[in-house]
């Protein structure tokens, strides 16, 4: 993991426009990614951790109620500048993603081995039947038994596992840099979730991918990332190596999200409720003043977190943190 | 193009009588228009004056001849011939055309898909047989320009329902995972959403014929149509008016004929609906 980061997103700012006033649903998020790294991208439903997908991949309607401002270079490109047919040839080729409805994802119409074959197609300049060998390959390489076999099965025939691993093996037909993974077990049975996360884990070694993984459950985050950025109210606020973030979380809120993760080795001996984060993500049209945290965290101080809105700092080389008192907390 | 559910649907289906009986009724109608005449001794235009009016079942002609002794079998036949062209012809071009505008407008929306929609409204507001007289009225009468003034007046309802159903399937998750794998619009609406929208489609396409068929012999009847000598069941409709009394078969063969086709794809269009219709699976 050296040189160039292979993703770079400097001040990301998704601003959607409706009646009731505007709503900043991203605010000046950046970040970057290594060749072969996973990032999880963690937060609460409304913390722009799916909007920031979204925006990456252009999938944003492309009219005057979205404003997207801000970089993102892949390879040095950027993603959010580059005109609409060259983005069409980057979807699916250098940057991929998996959504997290296995369902629904698949064209109910057509059978699997002829979509994953369409879409190796649409990337590499290979014949019908080459096209139809290379979608056997692919989906015996996300783990499909008898994948020959399941070639003219209809997606409705498939379990939701394997529809998912249908769907990365067509995410993967043209070997992404990138890929970014929404919520991609959420859909799943808890057994299912660790197979997928096995075999995205695999298909990372093999092919030195870097993976953005969004997700709001912590112990997929634990499983599968190298580093994390956590988001709250569309901003980053913290960001730091796995390890590190577990055992010592900087950021009050990120604290708060680990303390809410049921733990096995306290069943029984914990007295009282798993504690959770009091109150909920706040309206993005009503951001309260200062830290957009202050509200619900237990720590704020009056007239401070609700005066001045606190920066990402450096808490060291590799982390980052926004609040304002996390010099004092975490001494 | 296959249908993912065919199997059971083919077994709804073939539980809907009336439906069942349609699709027969138009299978013999076809081949019997088609290859009939290849086994009748008269031909369609022939006149023969010593056997003029000759009623159904009385003697060589089996239903009969017209008002020039020409046999009726025959010019029902060869009529049927061009009520069937003109009734799968004008709903395949009605059928491409609304597919494509109904497809454009759900997809791009905006400006373009309310022009588009608000251009359909716009000829869906006159009533169709006017629009259709003013537009005979207007070209010379035969069979190409008959079928493409049937299908310029039939194509927007398959555009609604197109539209529609591109509008609500393009933001399926599917249709979605084929734009971040890098598929252009175009292949996008054809292989991703229309396949989805075959159900209504091919329900609105048998209508049509229907419709179509219906539409050829009103125009027809009312002398735009299909010239003499060729017959239609329209203009055999027309010729048969002043006979009406006293050789009363001239009307209702061709008559029949009409409304045994017309009812005939219109129980196979509601069959394919029911069969077609995701909410019967259960039964």
């Amino acid at each position: 993991m050296s040189g160039a980061p292979i993703l770079d997103v400097r001040n990301l700012s998704v601003r959607f426009r409706t009646e009731g006033g505007d709503v900043p649903a991203v605010s000046d998020l950046s970040f970057t990614l290594d060749r072969g790294e996973t990032l999880a991208v963690v937060g609460e439903s409304g913390s722009g951790k799916s909007v920031t997908s979204l925006a990456l991949m252009r999938l944003l309607p492309k009219d005057s109620a979205v404003t997207v401002t801000g970089q993102a270079l892949l390879e040095g490109r950027d993603l959010l500048a580059i005109p609409e047919p060259e983005m069409r040839k980057l979807r699916g080729g250098a940057i991929s993603m998996v959504f997290q409805e296995p369902m629904t994802s698949l064209n109910p119409t057509t059978p699997v081995g002829a979509q994953v074959a369409e879409a190796v197609q649409l990337h590499r300049d290979l014949d019908r039947r080459a096209a139809r060998e290379e979608a056997a390959r692919l989906l015996d390489l996300v783990g499909i038994p008898a994948a020959r076999q399941r070639m003219d099965d209809y997606p409705h025939h498939l379990s939701g596992g394997m529809r998912q691993r249908v769907m990365i093996a067509m995410a993967l037909s043209c070997d992404p840099g990138v890929l970014i993974a929404d919520e991609p077990t959420t859909a799943l049975d808890v057994t299912i979730q660790a197979q997928i996360l096995d075999l995205l884990k695999r298909l990372q070694e093999r092919t030195g991918m870097a993976v953005v993984f969004i997700t709001h459950n912590l112990g997929v985050v634990a499983e599968i990332a190298d580093r994390v950025l956590v988001m709250y109210g569309g901003r980053a606020v913290e960001q730091a190596p796995l390890r590190p973030l577990f055992s010592r979380p900087l950021m009050p809120y990120t604290a708060g999200l680990l303390r809410s993760v049921p733990r096995m080795e306290l069943a029984g001996r914990r007295a009282g409720p798993l504690p959770a984060i009091p109150g909920n993500v706040p309206d993005p049209r009503h951001m309260p003043p200062g830290c957009v945290f202050h509200p619900r965290c237990a720590h704020h101080q009056p007239g401070r977190c609700d005066a001045a809105a606190p920066v990402l700092e450096a808490a060291d080389e590799a982390r980052e943190v926004r609040c304002l008192r996390w010099r004092e907390l975490a001494a | 193009m296959s249908l993912a559910l065919s199997a059971p649907a083919f077994r709804r289906f073939r539980r809907h009588r009336l439906a069942a009986f349609g699709a027969a009724t138009i299978v013999l109608l076809t081949l019997g228009c088609f290859l009939g005449p290849f086994l009748l001794p008269f031909d369609d235009t022939t006149i023969d004056v010593m056997n003029r009016f000759a009623p159904p079942l009385s003697g060589a002609h089996v239903l009969g001849t017209d008002e020039l002794g020409r046999d009726m079998l025959a010019r029902l036949m060869m009529g049927g011939r061009v009520s069937l062209i003109v009734g799968f012809t004008a709903m395949a071009i009605g059928m491409a055309l609304g597919i494509l505008v109904g497809a454009v407008a759900g997809f791009h929306g905006g400006w373009l898909g309310a022009a588009l929609m608000r251009f359909v409204d716009a000829v869906l507001c006159f009533p169709t047989i006017f629009l259709l007289l003013a537009l005979a009225a207007l070209v010379s009468p035969g069979l190409l320009s008959i079928i493409i003034l049937i299908a310029a007046t039939s194509w927007m309802d398959v555009a609604r329902i197109v539209e529609g159903q591109v509008k609500s399937l393009r933001e399926r998750d599917f249709a979605v995972a084929a734009q971040v794998l890098g598929a252009s619009d175009a292949r996008i609406i054809v292989h991703e959403l229309v396949p989805n929208a075959v159900a209504p489609i091919v329900v609105a396409a048998t209508l049509n014929v229907a419709r179509a068929i219906l539409l050829e012999s009103y125009v027809s009847f009312l002398g735009y149509g299909i010239q003499p000598p060729v017959p239609s069941w329209g203009n055999m409709l027309n010729n048969a008016q002043i006979y009406l009394t006293s050789a009363p078969w001239l009307a209702i063969l061709p008559g029949l004929a009409i409304t045994l086709a017309v009812t005939s794809f219109n129980f196979l269009g509601d069959g394919l609906r029911d069969a077609l219709d995701p909410r019967m699976r259960a039964r």
